[in-house]
């Protein structure tokens, strides 16, 4: 039956539909399986969780907000170069990195909301790209401060708390990449559930409508451009220091079209979309470029094809409508 | 603050050559039910949208009680109380009706940036939305996704987003449009019941709505204002059963 048939207090049926469910607390504790399972595997792991809090600032914007980037990297290396610029200057405390990483990943994507708010559609993807390709030129010619193409030499993460060395089986640096990812998914999942979320998605399903409603509709795409900047550099800066390595490659734009698939690839606007997309693209990636080093993106190409066709809203979306019929059927 | 709602001074728009609003003088009291008429391309819902800020006028001022808002941005109207709603259903899809209603209370309280705090929280916001809702019979589907409801219940998301503003003045673009009549009935009562401090003008071709439930009538013909007078005032002026009502009484008796 539809909720119809029960009368609940309007309070009551939202409560219950952003209520914790029992695959949410299943899927983070499958996080922790790595540990256990494939202790081999924990650089990867990490790799992937820091990838997933990437994922999942896109998915802010344009699973929530209907704002399409193709220059997201560009946040995601200014938050990987002041962790990494940080460290060579001699501090190389890692949560305070993140936190500088955050403010200047958060300037930059507050600086560039401005021009963001006031365009849409095909006219952003050319825009964001543009940040994107000038951001990237401009680390290159800058080899005094960034090591241009050879990267950034000498950084070294200290201890976090003074206490936990970053090993060689990146114990430490899965747990506290794990760590951030999930800290910052409980923010945005409070964000996506609170009137800013709603508001959000009212841009999303119909931005002209929301000034007839007394929307400032430029000043929320500023607000949530700047926050999604400001995790994407958390992410970046999570790489730099858990790899203790920055390149070019941070900002580039083959990182902004990757996270863009794996967004689509998971399913958009659907918060642990992109947490799967990056599972899934990661580890096929891995196994893919074992089997055949120079080929690999082939089969991404055909994994692409084969998910976008026949799963029109993702992994996820396919799971969830699985669930339904699943429901209904029996 | 004035008893005039909102008033107009020497509006004037051209597309190119084409004239489609021409020196409009309008002064609407407050709390007046005013219908809107005028064959297609008369300029009506060209001036809704100067009204609202959608379009800009090349000339001319637009007063919304003491203030001159000719200059402001639509958000900033709909704030002082300016509201529309639109011919075309402009709704979003994929949120349910209270979700819409919810988020147009929010807006108006000035609760909608808050994003570290859970909707729930805001209990007063979804208990207004959801008794706005239950004003036009709406609560019996207010958890559908607004893409899933009935055409006519759509028309009246329309209206419950407009009045989740706190209107002074409401600005209604043929709420009925593509609703069968007997439903359309039902609509204008919702509307007509609306609190007497609410300004409201609606555009409408079926002119039994018009003399039903407007207490006064503006003819527009050709981006002008031609005559505004009582419904008895109109069905009796030559000029407009000329160009006008002639034309559709003998549509409507055939």
């Amino acid at each position: 039956m539809t909720s119809e048939a029960i009368p609940v207090r309007p309070v009551q049926y939202l409560q219950a539909q952003m209520r914790w469910r029992w695959s949410e607390a299943a899927f983070w504790l499958a996080t922790l399986l790595p540990f256990v399972l494939t202790p081999n595997y924990l650089v990867l792991a990490s790799q992937i969780a820091i990838t997933a809090l990437f994922v999942l600032s896109l998915d802010l914007i344009l699973g929530f907000s209907g704002i399409v980037s193709l220059g997201h990297a560009a946040y995601f290396g200014v938050g990987a170069y002041t962790a990494g610029l940080l460290s060579t200057w001699g501090w190389g405390e890692p949560l305070t990195g993140l936190v500088a990483a955050a403010l200047a990943a958060g300037l930059f994507g507050y600086v560039t909301s401005f021009i963001i708010a006031r365009f849409r559609h095909l006219a952003l993807i050319m825009i964001t790209l543009g940040i994107g390709l000038v951001l990237q030129e401009a680390a290159n010619s800058a080899g005094w401060l960034t090591g241009g193409f050879d990267g950034l030499q000498g950084i070294h993460t200290w201890r976090i708390f003074g206490r936990f060395r970053f090993d060689l089986y990146g114990y430490t640096a899965y747990a506290y990449s794990l760590a951030g990812l999930f800290v910052i998914f409980l923010v945005a999942r409070r964000l996506i559930h609170s009137p800013f979320g709603l508001a959000l998605r009212g841009i999303r399903e119909n931005g002209l409508r929301m000034p007839a409603i007394g929307a400032p509709v430029h000043a929320h795409i500023r607000t949530i451009y700047t926050i999604a900047a400001i995790v994407a550099g958390v992410a970046g800066a999570l790489l730099a220091e858990t790899t203790e390595t920055v390149s070019l490659e941070a900002l580039g734009f083959q990182r902004s079209a990757d996270v863009l698939v794996m967004l689509i690839l998971g399913g958009t606007g659907r918060l642990y979309g992109g947490l799967i997309g990056a599972v899934v693209y990661m580890v096929a990636r891995d196994q893919f470029s074992g089997l055949n080093p120079q080929f690999w993106y082939f089969w991404i190409g055909l994994l692409l094809i084969a998910v976008v066709t026949l799963l029109p809203n993702g992994i996820l979306g396919g799971l969830a409508h699985l669930a339904r019929r699943l429901r209904v059927t029996p | 603050m004035s008893a005039n709602a909102l008033a107009t001074h020497g509006l004037n728009k051209n597309f190119g050559s084409l004239v489609v609003a021409s020196d409009i003088e309008l002064v609407l009291p407050q709390g007046v039910r005013y219908a809107l008429i005028g064959p297609n391309g008369a300029g009506k819902t060209t001036l809704i949208n100067m009204m609202t800020g959608m379009l800009q006028p090349d000339a001319g001022r637009i007063i919304l009680g003491d203030d001159d808002i000719t200059a402001l941005a639509p958000e900033q109207r709909v704030r002082l109380g300016l509201v529309r709603t639109f011919q075309i259903n402009a709704l979003f899809p994929h949120l349910t009706a209270l979700e819409s209603v919810t988020l147009a209370v929010c807006e108006r309280r000035k609760v909608a940036r808050t994003w570290w705090r859970q909707l729930t929280a805001y209990r007063d916001e979804i208990d207004e939305a959801y008794d706005i809702l239950a004003a036009l019979s709406l609560a019996p589907v207010c958890h559908r996704l607004t893409r899933e409801l009935a055409y006519g219940q759509q028309r009246l998301v329309e209206i419950a987003l407009a009045l989740a503003t706190k209107p002074k003045v409401l600005l209604l673009d043929e709420p009925a449009a593509g609703v069968p009549r007997e439903e359309s009935r039902e609509l204008f009562a919702a509307i007509a019941g609306l609190s007497r401090d609410i300004t409201v003008l609606f555009i409408e071709h079926d002119m039994d709505l018009v003399f039903r439930f407007a207490s006064r009538v503006i003819v527009m013909v050709g981006g002008r204002v031609l005559v505004e007078g009582t419904p008895a005032e109109i069905a009796a002026d030559p000029r407009v059963r000329a160009v006008y009502l002639g034309k559709a009484r003998h549509e409507a008796a055939s």
